[in-house]
């Protein structure tokens, strides 16, 4: 026992300098985080407490905020003050927005999803050394500024654009087809300018997939279906879920799109809250319709996220 | 017998002797034009219900290539292949009665060991009772039950060959295909599996198709042989045939240790000649073909087959003196060299004497086999 108790001295000092080296090289480790959390920090979380407070603040006659506590921007979410007796009557004009930005952003995101999964297959069945040149092509589109793309849709599909005039020319319409300022053209938008967020997901689950497990399948009587539905897809989930988040998220606040290519008359979110800054002067109204949103999409992810990774998909 | 007395002889149903695979004259080159390569140069083989087979050969010899083109990955570029009579060769994998062992096994990670085994059987639209009752089985015949429900990347290699095997039986392929399902495990696990496998080929009686280029494991476990080498088939024969009668250079030298030596063939009869060595010594040998003449040969007979007697014994053909002696355990290989200059190997139990000495050696007329090249 004195042998033991004499050895076990140095041992546990040891054990004990090699815990604090250790404990030492995690702080350090954890310095490399600094950067990303002090701009986060700084031009997230900042301008977030900003808007929540401004958001319980009542608007100021010419734009920003008189320092008076008001519920009144949330209340004015869901309620109608009536101009003369103060009364308040259920209204879902925003909720309604709101409705629409979300089913928009979801067809967008499920069409994104349909375009981009063949493309994303076709590039990760490619040989190892063509697949960069096809992800460079992928992003490409990001080589020029959104509101020019944005701009280049417009003439695109607009009245005297080259899809009516050429469809006209041809004989197969005798007016032009009204796709520009309507739902149908904020759709094309938003597949347009989000589709390399959901390839690149995409492409990086499939590119891991084990073709191997494909022949496998197709060995065990599998048909092309079955083989899609219970090799690919699982096998894809993590890309699926991560591209549906990378283009639904951005898609829902979109901006310059349905300003641009839905004119506005249906008003997007993004568009409902920046008007609030500009000719509504409701500061307030603006600062809680975004953190309503936030919660919103945050909410959404939550489930979304869950429900998904309920049955984990791993790599061998 | 009586059945033999009362059918006519055509007409008796030889289990055993039916033709289960048949390749017709099959080829298949892979890329066009001037980068196109032949993988198989028009094989035609006959495997047969309930037999182990296997294709021997070295790496890019076809073999793979043929067990691909049976279970449907790859498209025969010409000729036929039939299976118990009719013609699959260009149907899909999935509307063929045959599965595969790969060699990276290809287990779904996604599933469990039962949902891997299960889902042959659930694409064929099986009831869910026979499915169960069928995956139980399989995981019985593998002694796997105890994993049924663990996730495949918890399995080690030889776990994951089990239910890779599993998997491949449970829907009762007519032929199973592995495409050296051994080469992933160590030494002590390959030697276990291949009685493993021995005998779930005898206890489902599927006809088995087995790719290697080991040849100790193909003798070890066929019951027929078929060496390949550059996209053709060399000889086909059980493992006794191919071992102790190699018909052509290749095969000699593919297969186990092996004294190959120049000669001149002199007289000729029937599957019998007689050769005469440089260094005027004579050995009777059988003929590997018919159509071998005289002149030029190569002879070959194994290191086992030769008799260590003193040197001027009138038994001993030939005369060698002893360059090296490698012990390995259960005897000793005696490195020699002939008077002609040619190395010889000589394997023995003992040898007594030292290294320089003068031995005698004695073949048998009925070892030697003169060689198609």
């Amino acid at each position: 026992m004195a042998v033991t108790d004499h050895s076990a001295a140095p041992d546990g000092r040891l054990a004990s300098a090699r815990a604090a080296r250790g404990a030492e090289a995690r702080r350090r480790r954890r310095l490399l985080l600094a950067p990303a959390l002090i701009v986060i920090g700084i031009f997230g979380l900042f301008p977030l407490t900003i808007s929540l407070i401004y958001s319980f603040l009542t608007p100021g006659t010419y734009g920003g905020v008189t320092w008076e506590f008001s519920t009144d921007a949330y209340v004015q979410f869901l309620f109608e003050r009536d101009i003369f007796d103060d009364t308040l009557s259920f209204s879902s004009t925003y909720l309604q927005i709101y409705a629409r930005s979300i089913g928009l952003a979801l067809v967008a995101t499920l069409g994104a999803l349909i375009l981009g999964f063949p493309t994303a297959y076709f590039i990760a069945s490619k040989p190892r050394e063509q697949r960069n040149f096809w992800l460079f092509l992928i992003t490409l589109p990001f080589w020029t500024n959104l509101l020019i793309r944005t701009y280049a849709i417009l003439l695109i599909i607009r009245d005297e654009g080259i899809i009516n005039i050429g469809l006209m020319k041809a004989g197969v319409i005798s007016d032009p087809l009204n796709i520009l300022y309507t739902d149908t053209a904020v759709f094309i938008g938003l597949i347009y300018s989000y589709l390399p967020f959901m390839v690149l997901p995409l492409y990086a689950s499939l590119e891991k997939l084990d073709f191997r497990m494909i022949e496998a399948a197709y060995d065990l009587y599998a048909n092309r279906f079955q083989v899609l539905r219970r090799i690919i897809v699982p096998a894809a989930k993590p890309g699926i879920v991560a591209g549906c988040i990378l283009v639904f998220i951005p898609g829902l606040g979109a901006y310059i799109t349905p300003t641009l290519l839905g004119g506005g008359k249906e008003l997007m979110i993004g568009n409902m809250i920046a008007l609030q800054f500009g000719s509504s002067r409701n500061w307030p109204f603006g600062s809680a319709a975004a953190l309503i949103l936030m919660v919103v999409v945050m909410l959404a992810l939550l489930v979304y996220v869950r429900n998904a990774s309920r049955e984990p998909v791993r790599h061998g | 017998m009586m059945q033999a007395e009362a059918v006519p002889a055509d007409q008796i149903e030889v289990p055993a002797e039916r033709d289960m695979v048949f390749a017709d004259t099959v080829t298949k080159t892979f890329g066009q034009g001037d980068a196109a390569v032949t993988a198989l140069d028009a094989v035609s083989l006959t495997i047969r219900e309930n037999e182990f087979f296997t294709l021997l050969g070295p790496s890019g010899c076809g073999k793979t290539t043929l067990l691909r083109l049976i279970a449907g990955f790859e498209l025969p570029s010409g000729g036929h292949i039939l299976l118990d009579g009719e013609e699959i060769g260009h149907l899909p994998p999935y509307k063929r009665p045959v599965n595969t062992v790969f060699q990276s096994y290809a287990l779904f990670p996604h599933m469990t060991v039962a949902e891997n085994i299960s889902f042959g059987l659930e694409m064929l639209g099986k009831p869910k009772a026979e499915i169960a009752e069928t995956t139980a089985h399989m995981l019985s015949l593998v002694r796997m039950e105890a994993m049924a429900n663990r996730r495949t990347d918890q399995l080690s290699g030889g776990q994951q060959q089990r239910v890779a095997l599993a998997r491949a039986l449970a829907p009762r392929p007519r032929v199973l295909l592995l495409d050296e399902p051994l080469s992933a495990l160590d030494l002590k696990l390959r030697k276990e599996m291949q009685i493993e496998l021995k005998r779930l080929q005898g206890e489902t009686g599927i006809t088995f198709v087995f790719v290697t280029h080991d040849q100790e494991e193909a003798l070890t476990m066929s019951d027929r042989i078929a060496v390949m080498e550059a996209g053709h088939i060399l000889q086909v024969g059980t493992p006794r045939e191919i071992y102790d009668h190699p018909a052509r250079r290749f095969v000699a030298d593919f297969i186990g240790d092996i004294n190959i030596l120049d000669g001149e063939l002199g007289e000729v009869s029937g599957h019998q000649g007689r050769v005469t060595l440089p260094g005027g010594a004579s050995l009777g040998a059988a003929l590997a073909e018919s159509t071998i003449g005289k002149g030029k040969v190569s002879i070959a007979f194994r290191p086992e087959n030769v008799v260590l007697v003193p040197p001027e014994d009138p038994r001993a053909t030939l005369t060698g003196a002893v360059e090296n002696v490698v012990y390995f355990g259960s005897g000793l290989n005696l490195h020699l060299r002939l008077p002609s200059g040619a190395p010889l190997m000589v394997r023995s139990a003992h040898y007594a004497g030292e290294i320089g000495d003068l031995v005698g050696l004695e073949i048998a007329d009925r070892h030697v086999q003169v060689l198609v090249d």
